[in-house]
């Protein structure tokens, strides 16, 4: 799903100074609105991990939006419908919509009221207590780290891939080893300079505040790129009439395409198999700790009433543009006298080869926009989407390390609440060092983000670990184990065949046979194994009349 | 009664999900939008239509007052 900025794209023209200015100020500005935000820190653990319940439905919405949609929904949504068409939108996009909204409303609301009265503040603390058993911890929290690591490095590697092509050229005397672009190590330690300051300000309260600001940044970015080129192109029906007219259907389909590299053959469309297997791929928000941290955050269950409705309403609005600008960007394969695009823009575009399309935004802004004003709050908008993703997932593995490890082993009552905040900011610190120096050691490696998909498909098939939990009273501490550990199988089974690439079996996602395991698993083992005692029934199953 | 209601309409919208009379159909709604891409981006509004629903007729209100009370 992400390899589409698995290589670095061709250079366009540099940058002016005025976009780098642009992108300076948004900084500046979510700097300065994240630390306000941490000006509202109450000293307590429960204030730093989970905003001591205390976010609105405004806020949760646009912090649990931001959060799902990574730097793909901006970048990854143009670049992929340029890839292989339109069904990019039903593919990706409207089954989220449907999922996700599911998965907060039959998952997010019970773990926030559950979470509440008992005082978890992260998904471990909540399976120990449902399953009595300590050992289904330590199971899932190497696996749940191991499933984020990826997709942080994608983000900040993503972000390289986004900065150093568009400032190529800029500063030739600062920077002559890349060729005067901003290189790899200054735009990993602003990015991730950022996240941590404020995270470390204001733990998740800050998170959020900033979330909702780089939401609503790359939102508006989306739609204003598509208004611009829109026009460019002569009007919406005139960009789409220019469109290659097989990126206009889901029919699978060849295009040859020359590049610096040769020629190629890009296969566009998508069987209707992988159309239907590929809905499992949403379920992921139903297992990712940093969303199950942000759904804590919740002032009451009503503050998600917004978030269930008006989610696939976000993601239609910045899916559609995107997706449209992705299509309209194939008429650079179909050239017409007089045409809209500049034979630069066409030289690049026309040749990039899949695992570049991430470039076809930014080529096509600065190529058809050509505005360096524009240019730059585009670039801010893209690294809205990525920063909004990584100051969630850093700052719930320093939670989890906190709370899981460190605080389970030797209990809670052994520090002040100022330690507690302490030690999650030392491991919120260290966390962010050791991604910061994995990213630049894995910069180059092709496959990184082919890891994406696979880090999905690892949350998406544990959901069903959390879907038993929460509504099946039968499910057992065996069952969870057999479940986890049929995922585990299935998965590594299959991501090794797969080399670690895409991959589908007959058209299938891998995700739906990792999820049938582990939901079978469940099921099988739970029905023959000594069921939970009646105290943890009736903890986490309430009668109505306790209601 | 309610939450089969909820479940039947979701297996439906899931269904629909999968258009497959949509996928090989060149034309264009409103003269820019591909087919397939109008119909999904109507389907968002009806996914939004549905969730609004279930929400204000199947939100679990009790959920809020059990969470708030002191556990025993």
């Amino acid at each position: 799903m992400t390899a589409f900025l698995s290589q670095a794209p061709p250079a366009p023209q540099p940058v002016a100074t005025s976009s780098l200015v642009v992108l300076a100020l948004y900084l500046v500005l979510l700097l300065t609105l994240a630390l306000f935000s941490g000006k509202l820190f109450r000293g307590t653990s429960q204030d730093y991990f989970v905003a001591s319940h205390s976010i609105g439905p405004f806020m949760l919405l646009m912090s649990v939006f931001g959060t799902t949609m990574t730097a793909f929904a901006l970048v990854g949504s143009t670049g992929k419908a340029f890839q292989m068409g339109m069904g990019t939108y039903g593919l990706m996009a409207s089954s989220s919509g449907l999922v996700h909204a599911a998965c907060f409303f039959l998952i997010g609301i019970k773990v926030w009221a559950i979470a509440k009265r008992y005082g978890y503040v992260t998904q471990i603390q909540f399976f120990r207590a449902r399953y009595e058993s300590n050992g289904i911890g330590y199971i899932l929290f190497p696996a749940l780290v191991l499933l984020v690591v990826p997709y942080l490095l994608i983000g900040v590697i993503g972000s390289y891939r986004v900065i150093g092509p568009l400032t190529a050229g800029k500063f030739p005397e600062l920077f002559e080893a890349t060729g005067g672009s901003i290189p790899s190590w200054l735009t990993g330690l602003i990015v991730c300079g950022v996240v941590l300051t404020y995270i470390f300000a204001g733990g998740s309260r800050g998170a959020a505040w900033a979330n909702t600001f780089q939401t609503l940044v790359f939102m508006a970015m989306g739609v204003l790129a598509f208004y611009l080129i829109s026009d460019k192109l002569g009007g919406l029906a005139a960009a789409t009439a220019q469109a290659n007219p097989g990126h206009l259907v889901r029919t699978q389909s060849e295009l040859e395409v020359t590049g610096a590299a040769g020629t190629f053959i890009r296969q566009l469309g998508v069987s209707p198999i992988t159309f239907l297997t590929y809905m499992f791929i949403p379920l992921s928000v139903g297992m990712f700790p940093h969303l199950f941290q942000h759904w804590l955050t919740a002032r009451s269950a009503k503050s998600f009433r917004l978030t269930v409705i008006a989610h696939p309403l976000c993601i239609a609005i910045l899916w559609v543009p995107c997706v449209l600008i992705g299509v309209w960007a194939t008429g650079v394969f179909t050239p017409t006298p007089g045409d809209a695009w500049p034979d630069s823009a066409r030289a690049i575009l026309s040749g990039l080869p899949d695992a570049s399309v991430g470039a076809v935004l930014s080529v096509t802004v600065k190529f058809l926009v050509s505005h360096p004003i524009v240019v730059g709050l585009v670039m801010a908008g893209i690294l809205a989407a990525i920063m909004s993703s990584l100051d969630s997932q850093f700052l719930c593995l320093g939670t989890m390390f906190t709370n899981d490890i460190v605080l389970h082993r030797l209990g809670p009552d052994r520090f002040t609440e100022k330690q507690i905040v302490f030690i999650a900011r030392s491991f919120v610190v260290g966390i962010v060092l050791i991604i910061y120096l994995l990213s630049l050691l894995l910069e180059t490696q092709q496959n990184v983000f082919d890891l994406a998909i696979w880090s999905f498909s690892g949350f998406a098939a544990l959901t069903s670990l959390v879907i038993a939990a929460l509504y099946w009273r039968g499910s057992t501490r065996a069952g969870a184990y057999a479940s986890v550990i049929a995922v585990a199988i299935t998965w590594l089974y299959l991501f090794l065949k797969s080399g670690g690439q895409e991959y589908t079996i007959g058209g299938v996602m891998p995700v739906a046979i990792c999820f049938a395991a582990g939901a079978a698993a469940m099921i099988a083992v739970s029905l023959f194994t000594a069921k939970p005692s009646p105290e943890t029934i009736r903890k986490f199953f309430p009668e109505p009349s306790d209601r | 009664m309610k939450t089969g209601i909820v479940v039947a309409v979701f297996i439906v919208l899931a269904v629909l999900h999968q258009d497959v009379w949509n996928w090989d159909n060149d034309n264009l709604v409103f003269g820019f939008m591909p087919v397939g891409l109008a119909y999904h981006a109507g389907y968002s509004l009806a996914v939004v239509l549905f969730w609004a629903l279930v929400v204000k007729f199947a939100w679990p209100s009790s959920l809020e007052a059990w969470a708030d009370r002191e556990v025993d």
